[in-house]
């Protein structure tokens, strides 16, 4: 940004600077034509389906021809006994996936900023599961993860604990999923804190220190409140990516077992698989619309808690 | 200047939609090159036997129509593979041959819009005629059968049952005494895999000899909304013995866990002693253990009455040419070969027979495995088997492997499972607009 308003064309051709006063008003010097490519796409591949799919969420549609029926898709999909199920299953993955996010990638950018042996090594390793394939980050999991031969299980037992059947439990299934998510996305979590942190100014942890704060209290009364931007960041993307989540789930259980750890993307991916596509778009808008009602706010409320400061 | 923006945005505007709808609708080129060797594509799904089977088919093919070449492509088994089978279609992307099911699933994919017809060819006569109905939409037939007939049945291992003196059970009752009597002898009774969750269903669908034999009336009932799995007391005891068998601690301990490959593994050697499951997983025992295929035997699923003892049978999937197909005559070549004694020849040799053609004058090799010879008897006699459902009504919901998932864990009791597969094949009755239930 800042390059756009530099100097240099000033100091080689005064002239026409003077002959565009109303660049100062906030006129971009490019033309509109600049614009088109990005617009064109941005409308072919957003805009477009976007209108077209709330068009498709009022029809029975076989992809080929379509019949007009009005709600009855919402209706059919707020019976789906799945629904519900998966509906609650969203949040608590979203909350669950979000809140160890936070927790862990501040401890581990905490740790990962101080003088440590092999810092930018563990950084590294830190960052690597985020560039593993969500389907065969599940699939390596899911073998981990068997109840009996798995290696987990095997470890536990070495110390005499009975692990958990992770993935075939129902009431363990979308817990131990929320956990491999965590564990190959706090990667990304921890480089956003890492930033934050690093972006500090070091004066004021010189000062605590004058002042004789322990390094709680320094974490407490500086890191924390001054990493809120990061904080901001990694709780919105972990929600919307917690909320949209689809592809672990579907690598590990497929919802199962039965619809026991169901999200919402995975019931509409379902009704999509059975042909059923005007059911399916519907269940995207209501998506859509749940993800926007709580990101918006969400939004607006972490960013201007940071205005005001 | 403000008149002149507003024009140059709208402008801007006009010209972004025009291109954006162009990019939306644009569709892939398709190259066709003219030559003396043609080459046609054929999509067939990933199992090892159907490649197998269709790669030596192919080969048999050329060799007996020099200039075609037939390139074999695969796609993912279940539902994902119905995926891209759908897109494909519908975008007129379809390879020029493909492999699809018969029966309810075909009139998924919408055959008239989708499929050529091929009721006038000659080579549909060595088709019997058994098998026309389940790949006939409307007025037409499209499609031959790839691969044998086979049964919705209980795969036993006979070493097992020899060692406890047991024989093979004719009602449910005997079913569930041989079962406890195997457990006693520290072996798992019922082979479950619900990892692998569509093996879930055969204790529903492979139960459907029973339902028909107690109701002859409810396929045409149930496809007209008027007889219901939870309310008729013949359909709901698929569910009912499943939840039984589960509750009665008769399935192996890691059945949640356990693969479809891995069940096999533990039938052959002797782990579990029954296992509920399609035949043509018999193809694939025949790879991966084929001196111990002979161990395993097959019955019905039993119901309540001795005398009525009936086998749920299964139609093959079967061989499609999509209209977007550019090479229809090298196509319908293919189809006609497939349909042809030579055809099945080609696939006894690749992968073995797991039940009886549906091309006439096909012959079974002398060296069928022991499990299929117990399936022919039922095979012959028409009064002793029945097609499953999915053949005689076009309402099969899409949920019900989750469904029987539930109820064989213990999740959901039998009675809620029934009557949420009533509601889940609503939609697909929906779909497809049919009579009595809008």
């Amino acid at each position: 940004m800042t390059l756009n308003t530099a100097p240099t064309p000033t100091a080689v051709r005064p002239v026409p600077q003077a002959a565009h006063p109303k660049r100062r008003k906030g006129k971009s010097p490019y033309p509109y034509w600049f614009y088109l490519p990005a617009a064109v796409i941005y409308t072919a591949l957003f805009l477009v389906p976007t209108v077209v799919s709330f068009f498709f969420s009022l029809t029975r549609w076989n992809l080929s021809e379509f019949t007009f029926i009005g709600l009855d898709n919402f209706v059919q999909l707020f019976q789906e006994p799945a629904l519900i199920k998966g509906l609650t299953n969203t949040f608590i993955y979203g909350l669950v996936t979000s809140v160890l996010k936070v927790v862990l990638g501040m401890l581990l950018a905490v740790l990962l900023t101080s003088q440590i042996i092999a810092r930018g090594y563990l950084r590294s390793v830190m960052f690597f599961p985020v560039l593993l394939s969500s389907i065969g980050v599940g699939i390596v999991f899911t073998a981990l993860m068997d109840p009996r031969n798995g290696m987990i299980n095997e470890g536990l037992a070495a110390i005499g604990i009975q692990g958990p059947a992770w993935l075939t439990d129902p009431a363990w299934a979308l817990i131990s999923v929320a956990l491999v998510d965590v564990w190959k996305g706090v990667g990304l979590a921890t480089v956003i804190y890492i930033a934050g942190i690093v972006s500090i100014p070091q004066e004021y942890f010189e000062a605590a220190k004058m002042d004789g704060a322990s390094s709680f209290k320094s974490f407490f009364n500086i890191t924390l409140p001054l990493a809120r931007p990061a904080t901001a960041t990694v709780i919105i993307l972990s929600l919307i990516g917690g909320l949209r989540s689809f592809d672990l789930i579907w690598a590990m259980t497929k919802g199962g077992p039965g619809f026991t750890s169901d999200v919402i993307a995975s019931v509409i991916y379902k009704q999509y698989q059975a042909g059923f596509y005007g059911l399916s778009t519907a269940g995207n808008v209501v998506l859509f619309v749940i993800v926007t009602a709580i990101i918006l706010p969400l939004s607006m409320f972490l960013n201007r808690k940071e205005v005001e400061q | 200047m403000a008149a002149k923006s507003k024009q140059r945005w709208a402008a801007l505007a006009g010209g972004v939609t025009v291109l954006a709808l162009a990019l939306t609708g644009c569709s892939g080129g398709n190259s066709n090159s003219g030559g003396d060797a043609k080459t046609i594509t054929w999509l067939v799904d990933n199992a090892e036997n159907t490649v197998a089977a269709a790669e030596k088919v192919a080969e048999e093919f050329t060799a007996a129509n020099p200039g075609i070449k037939v390139e074999v492509e695969t796609r993912p088994q279940g539902g994902d593979g119905d995926n891209i089978v759908k897109t494909r279609l519908s975008t007129g992307d379809m390879a020029d041959v493909f492999n699809y099911n018969t029966g309810s699933l075909l009139q998924q994919i919408n055959p008239e819009e989708n499929l050529q017809p091929i009721t006038n060819e000659t080579y549909l006569s060595n088709v019997t005629d058994s098998f026309k109905p389940v790949v006939t939409s409307g007025s037409e037939v499209y499609g031959v059968p790839f691969s044998t007939g086979m049964a919705g049945a209980v795969l036993y291992n006979k070493k097992v049952y020899e060692k406890l003196g047991l024989s093979v059970p004719k009602t449910w009752d005997e079913f569930m005494d041989n079962s406890r009597k195997i457990k006693d002898a520290g072996i798992a009774p019922i082979i479950q895999s619900y990892q692998t969750t569509w093996t879930s269903q055969l204790f529903v669908l492979g139960d459907f000899a029973n339902v028909v034999t107690a109701d002859p009336s409810f396929p045409a009932d149930y496809t007209a909304n008027k007889a219901k799995y939870a309310t008729n007391a013949a359909a709901v005891k698929g569910f009912e013995h499943l939840e039984e068998a589960g509750k009665a601690g008769l399935f192996n301990e890691d059945f949640a866990s356990t693969t479809y490959q891995q069940a096999q593994d533990m039938l052959v050697n002797g782990e579990g002693a029954q296992y509920p499951i399609l035949s043509f997983a018999l193809n694939n025992i025949k790879v991966t253990y084929p001196d111990k295929l002979n161990d395993l035997g097959l019955f019905p699923l039993p119901g309540d009455d001795a005398s009525k003892n009936k086998l749920t049978v299964w139609m093959p999937g079967g061989t499609y040419i999509p209209k977007s197909s550019k090479n229809m005559e090298e196509a319908k070549k293919l189809q006609a070969f497939i349909a042809s004694k030579a055809g099945c020849d080609a696939q006894t040799a690749a992968v073995g027979a797991a039940g009886p053609y549906l091309v006439k004058d096909c012959e079974l090799p002398s060296d069928v495995p022991d499990a299929v010879k117990d399936m022919l008897p039922y095979f012959e006699d028409q009064a002793k088997n029945s097609p499953a459902l999915e053949f005689l009504s076009p309402v099969k919901g899409p949920a019900l492997e989750q469904i029987t998932v539930e109820v064989g864990s213990g999740i959901r009791s039998a009675k809620d499972g029934a009557a949420l597969y009533d509601e889940d094949v609503k939609k697909q009755a929906k779909q497809l607009n049919l009579p009595g239930w809008n």
